[in-house]
């Protein structure tokens, strides 16, 4: 059964992105477990504003799990202590009485925070924009059902689509690397026949877009796939690589 | 250069000579599990590899190849800690499914390299090299008469046993190493997919066991001798 519960968040305070930031602890006293973590969070910034105080700034849309805006380290995971679901999606039966959770946002290079709990995830957006597209000429839709695909081939496509672009994966990873974000971007296109013809110049122009940006070097520790909340897998980053290696040596 | 400027082609640099490396040490096992059963064979290998010119320049492609898997694994590790950025995590909670090996790779791989120094020491500089210099570093015969001397070495009351466990420490290092490595250059060479991810990680554990066995028996075996327990 949900009980009602007292916490003390310390949360990461930085007021701009040259600012030095710096832990800071509330209390906060009778949160239902029932309640998500970003109500929690509401909850926070209410207790904040009616003291004067500067609320804490955080990303966040959908509320659902779908969208990837909110980007919260919490407790040493990325989207909290549960396993295939975003911050959103987080409770806080997950959390027990007087316990005390730390809140971090992302630490990338590659994703400067902006203000307190929010980075700028910029960079995956300018990887998408190298590559993560099928171009078509503009006319008539062909019949859907025109190009026949494989169930096996059209699900892996889907489970690699289901990717957010959160950025968890790179959080998580000690390396700082955006692989499995890439790898899902160039899988959903590669499997699937309309997205084959540009399958080589797409992984290279993304691959070298992700190292221009400063990611690091993926070595296959896997953190990425056991935090990513839409359980991409890991077998994506493979596919990127041979995509990649094989566009190479045709070179 | 596209193997020096993306990611991808410094890991396939490193997957490349990581596996050559494997299977020079599959070699290398086998040769010194032959001293377990007749060191009169052992002796005659020791007379094969020794100054011959085939043996030199697989000795120079070995340190080529050690040298760049040390050199790229370096670099990474430089651009992988620029990439996580200035601020650490304050909490870092265990993920699931990630191997302690995989996140370690570096320290094993130094562990493993400062062994690999001690072990040039005892036998390259003194079998190798002496035969090359014409006994400048050791007396020639340790070449062609290894087995006497190797078998010295490991049994020797105390110091033998000093080194058989510093060797010890040395293969769980190396097993740890290639336990994640195998798996890893093979992820990373892109012969993986949904089906074959548990199959591969289990070939590289079998790879790894595979390759630190050899080495483990022999020092075991003279571990066994140095202590009476092996006549």
């Amino acid at each position: 059964m949900d009980q009602y519960i007292d916490i003390k968040v310390r949360v990461w305070r930085q007021a701009g992105p040259k600012a030095q930031g710096h832990f800071e602890t509330y209390e906060l006293k009778h949160v239902f477990q029932g309640a998500s973590f970003l109500e929690m969070i509401d909850i926070l910034n209410e207790q904040l504003v009616a003291e004067h105080k500067d609320p804490v700034t955080y990303d966040h849309d959908c509320r659902e799990g779908i969208c990837g805006m909110c980007s919260m380290y919490v407790n040493g995971h990325p989207h909290g202590p549960d396993s295939a679901i975003t911050t959103c999606q987080l409770h806080m039966r997950k959390f027990h009485d007087g316990e005390t959770i730390t809140v971090e946002p992302w630490r990338s290079r590659a994703f400067p925070v902006i203000k307190d709990l929010m980075v700028d995830r910029g960079a995956y957006d300018k990887i998408m924009q190298a590559g993560g597209f099928v171009s078509v000429n503009t006319g008539g839709v062909p019949d859907a059902n025109a190009i026949p695909i494989p169930k096996p081939v059209a699900d892996e496509a889907m489970d690699a689509a289901s990717c957010i672009g959160c950025g968890a994966c790179a959080a998580a990873c000690k390396n700082g690397s955006a692989m499995l974000f890439v790898a899902a971007k160039v899988s959903q296109l590669a499997l699937l026949p309309q997205g084959k013809i540009e399958a080589a110049a797409r992984a290279k122009a993304m691959v070298a877009k992700m190292d221009e940006l400063g990611f690091g070097n993926c070595t296959n520790t896997g953190a990425c796939a056991a935090e990513c909340p839409k359980s991409v897998s890991l077998a994506n980053i493979a596919r990127l690589n041979r995509e990649f290696l094989c566009a190479k040596f045709k070179d | 250069m596209w193997l020096k400027d993306s990611s991808i082609g410094r890991k396939f640099i490193m997957s490349i000579s990581g596996l050559a490396l494997v299977l020079f040490l599959l070699f290398h096992g086998c040769m010194n599990l032959v001293l377990v059963f007749s060191e009169e064979w052992y002796d005659f290998i020791c007379g094969a590899l020794g100054a011959n010119w085939y043996a030199l320049i697989g000795t120079l492609g070995l340190a080529f190849l050690v040298l760049v898997h040390f050199c790229y694994a370096i670099y990474l590790t430089i651009q992988n800690r620029a990439a996580r950025g200035n601020d650490r995590y304050a909490v870092s909670g265990k993920k699931e499914g990630v191997e302690w090996e995989s996140e370690n790779m570096l320290v094993l791989g130094i562990t493993v390299i400062g062994f690999l120094l001690l072990h040039l020491y005892n036998f390259w500089f003194k079998m190798q090299l002496a035969e090359i210099t014409h006994g400048a570093t050791a007396p020639v015969e340790l070449a062609t008469k290894g087995a006497q001397y190797v078998i010295a070495l490991f049994t020797t009351p105390v110091s033998g046993q000093i080194y058989c466990a510093l060797y010890l420490i040395w293969l769980c290092a190396l097993w740890l190493h290639l336990n994640h490595g195998v798996w890893s250059a093979l992820h990373t060479l892109g012969w993986n997919n949904l089906v074959w991810m548990k199959r591969i990680k289990v070939i590289g554990t079998i790879v790894a066991t595979l390759v630190v066995l050899p080495f483990m028996v022999v020092v075991c075996y003279y571990l066994g001798v140095g202590i009476g327990m092996i006549c």
